[in-house]
């Protein structure tokens, strides 16, 4: 065995570029392979921990896709609101640890405004179960105070102490803008990779105040005979309406329960999702993307994989000479088979080598400015699962397409002899 | 995988067998030998009896096409006959199975090409101890002659004039012609095999060196008290042998067969 792969060795040696040369185009589409795998399921990872901790959302009946793009990414205005009595009626619910009120529908330059309280900062989780950090300033305490995502900072060059104006509707351009009531940037958000990025945080009572002043330009929900009709005591920060809200629970396995008696609740006709079903649904539909660019970058591969297939083959005639010595000092037809399936698995199992090691060198090369650019922390891990099996694949495959050079040169060498042809 | 690669393994060369190969054993016994490349076609070598004592040095003449690369082919145990008896050192090559013969070529046969003998990606020294690669008994033999694989190579390229240490770290393909043959025959005689094949290996050479490379070989079958098979088609060399066959007359098959035996 060591023999023959010592001749393997050697041989390569002898023919250093243009086995090299096939090694890199391996190693280029295993690190392309690789690389896209390790984006996709980073990109899985990020989608389905866009809201995490988070148990039950609730919002106005829709459909659960609905209410998660209203609510989690802001990308479809609800279409409805629900009472504020509902939302305390249900938060106040033995089984809910916490919840966090959520109220949409107005813009700032284009992102999207979200109305809150200090419950979003103190429980709102994201990836791992990872809380929201300030990169400036703090949560804001005042009902002018707002808070802005990363994006929307860096995009739009807010600082703390920079006023903000806020438009009402969700298009870049809005003819109703609350002028008269503008916010204070109180805190800027460390990046998630999330829509919190692209989000401007508010109070309450902040989006109430400015509705308030404009009401007869106001048609999407702040009903204000709503509001009147409203009896019992109202504080100054609570709204009358608010969009959706989200709800941790003590324990987990009572979500199926409460999202019932949620659905089942007759003040209003309301619907509970649960965030992590519902993002993976969501995830059947956009990871098809991925998917397709997985089989692409598998099919470069296979390319790759036929660059040394064409590489070996075009070199097999003049090797016949080479084989024939080997048959005169003894080789058997089976060891010259092994030397060349034995090449082409050795070139591969370098290529795969060479490319995870790209891999790892472009990772740390290119991390932080995906981290920035992107969102996506792609961490130093070692090889997943899934991905030693995609190797695996890879390294069987290369020594599969050996045989095709290695029958070939077997069955010279068994007709060849010992003759040598010129 | 590794039962391919059993030739290396220890004391599988060196069996019981082997210690009948006393003196009284012929080299070669060849007696009605019948061989064609298939089964229907005409017989390219059909030999009565040939037989050739060890220790010779055996001149086999014939113009090409008379079956001298199918004499060499199945005395080296590539092909089988298809009737008939071949006999090497007492052992029956028409009994053996394909791996076996190697095994068998790889032990006791030394083979020297006409031209093209060296692998190119391997030193001087890493094709001249190619056989001990596929040969255990052979790597013991040269191990004890020389103390080393290496040191034996160096010993025999030594005797056939081949000790320049320029030369020896030079890639093969930049030595001229007869380097290159004294080199193959350095190989075919590493680890002293009992038999030595040489199919036209002076052919490519010029008269001067075609002299010297034989005497050298000689002197070096003489040491080991080696069999030497010798195929050529030229004539003149034929004196310096203790032997001369002529293939012509002992193959019976019709020489205008032999010319067809591989239709195109």
């Amino acid at each position: 065995m060591t023999s023959i792969f010592s001749l393997a060795f050697k041989s390569f040696r002898n023919r250093k570029v243009s086995v090299g040369l096939t090694v890199v185009s391996i190693a280029l589409s295993v690190t392309l392979l690789l690389g896209v795998e390790r984006i996709r399921s980073e990109a899985q990872t990020s989608f389905t921990n866009t809201i995490s901790g988070t148990d039950l959302i609730v919002g106005a009946r829709t459909s659960p896709l609905q209410l998660l793009l209203s609510s989690v990414f802001g990308l479809s205005d609800a279409t409805n609101n629900i009472q504020w009595e509902s939302y305390e009626a249900l938060s106040k619910h033995p089984g809910v640890d916490w919840s966090i009120p959520i109220s949409l529908g107005d813009t700032h330059a284009g992102y999207r405004v979200l109305g809150t309280n200090g419950a979003y900062f103190d429980h709102f989780r994201y990836g791992p179960k990872q809380a929201l950090q300030m990169q400036a300033g703090g949560w804001f305490a005042s009902e002018e105070g707002a808070v802005l995502g990363a994006e929307v900072a860096e995009q739009l060059g807010h600082q703390v102490g920079s006023n903000i104006v806020v438009a009402h509707g969700s298009g870049d351009v809005s003819f109703v803008t609350h002028d008269a009531h503008p916010f204070h940037v109180e805190g800027i958000l460390v990046r998630t990779g999330t829509p919190v990025d692209r989000t401007v945080f508010v109070s309450l009572a902040g989006i109430d105040a400015i509705h308030a002043e404009m009401d007869p330009a106001d048609e999407q929900g702040h009903d204000p005979l709503n509001a009147h009709a409203v009896s019992g005591p109202h504080h100054a920060d609570e709204p009358k309406v608010i969009t959706a809200f989200y709800i941790g629970l003590k324990s987990r396995s009572a979500a199926l329960s409460v999202q019932r008696m949620v659905n089942e609740y007759k003040g209003e006709p309301l619907s509970a999702i649960l965030p992590a079903v519902a993002l993976q649904e969501l995830w059947g539909i956009v990871g098809m993307v991925e998917k397709a660019l997985l089989t692409v970058s598998g099919f470069v591969v296979l390319v790759g994989l036929s660059g040394m297939l064409v590489a070996i083959m075009t070199g097999l005639n003049e090797r016949r000479r080479e084989m024939a010595i080997l048959r005169s000092v003894g080789a058997r037809p089976l060891h010259v088979f092994s030397l060349i399936v034995g090449e082409a698995g050795v070139v591969t199992l370098i290529g795969i080598t060479a490319g995870i090691a790209m891999l790892y060198g472009l990772l740390i090369a290119t991390q932080p400015l995906i981290a920035s650019r992107l969102g996506l922390f792609l961490g130093m891990t070692g090889l997943s699962g899934y991905e030693f099996i995609l190797m695996g694949i890879v390294c069987v495959a290369g020594f599969v397409i050996g045989i095709i050079p290695g029958y070939r040169i077997y069955m010279y060498s068994l007709a060849d002899g010992m003759t040598i042809r010129v | 995988m590794v039962a391919c690669f059993q030739t290396a393994a220890p004391g599988k060369a060196l069996r019981p067998a082997e210690t009948r190969l006393d003196e009284q054993v012929r080299a070669v016994d060849i007696s009605g030998l019948r061989f064609s490349w298939s089964v229907s076609s005409v017989p390219v070598l059909d030999i009565d009896s040939l037989q050739v004592d060890k220790g010779r040095r055996v001149f086999i003449e014939g113009p090409s096409g008379s079956g001298k690369s199918t004499l060499l082919a199945l005395l080296a145990g590539i092909v089988k006959p298809r009737y008939g008896r071949i006999t090497v050192l007492g052992q029956a090559l028409d009994e053996m199975h394909g791996p076996a013969r190697d095994r068998f070529r790889a032990d006791h046969m030394g083979i020297i090409f006409q031209m093209f003998n060296l692998v190119p990606y391997l030193t001087v020294v890493e094709n001249v101890t190619l056989p001990c690669r596929f040969s255990h008994r052979r790597r013991v033999k040269a191990m004890r002659s020389a103390g080393s694989v290496e040191a034996e190579a160096r010993r025999l390229l030594t005797h056939l004039n081949l000790d320049h240490t320029d030369l020896l770290s030079r890639p093969v393909t930049e030595l001229s012609v007869g380097q290159q043959q004294r080199v193959a025959a350095a190989r075919a005689l590493m680890g002293a095999p009992e038999i030595i094949i040489a199919d036209e290996p002076t052919s490519s050479l010029d008269a001067a060196h075609r002299k010297d490379f034989i005497e050298l070989l000689f002197e070096e079958c003489r040491r080991e008290d080696t069999t030497l098979v010798f195929v050529s088609h030229d004539t003149s060399l034929a004196p310096m042998f203790n032997r001369t066959l002529r293939l012509t007359q002992i193959n019976r098959a019709d020489s205008a067969a032999a010319g067809k035996r591989r239709p195109s």
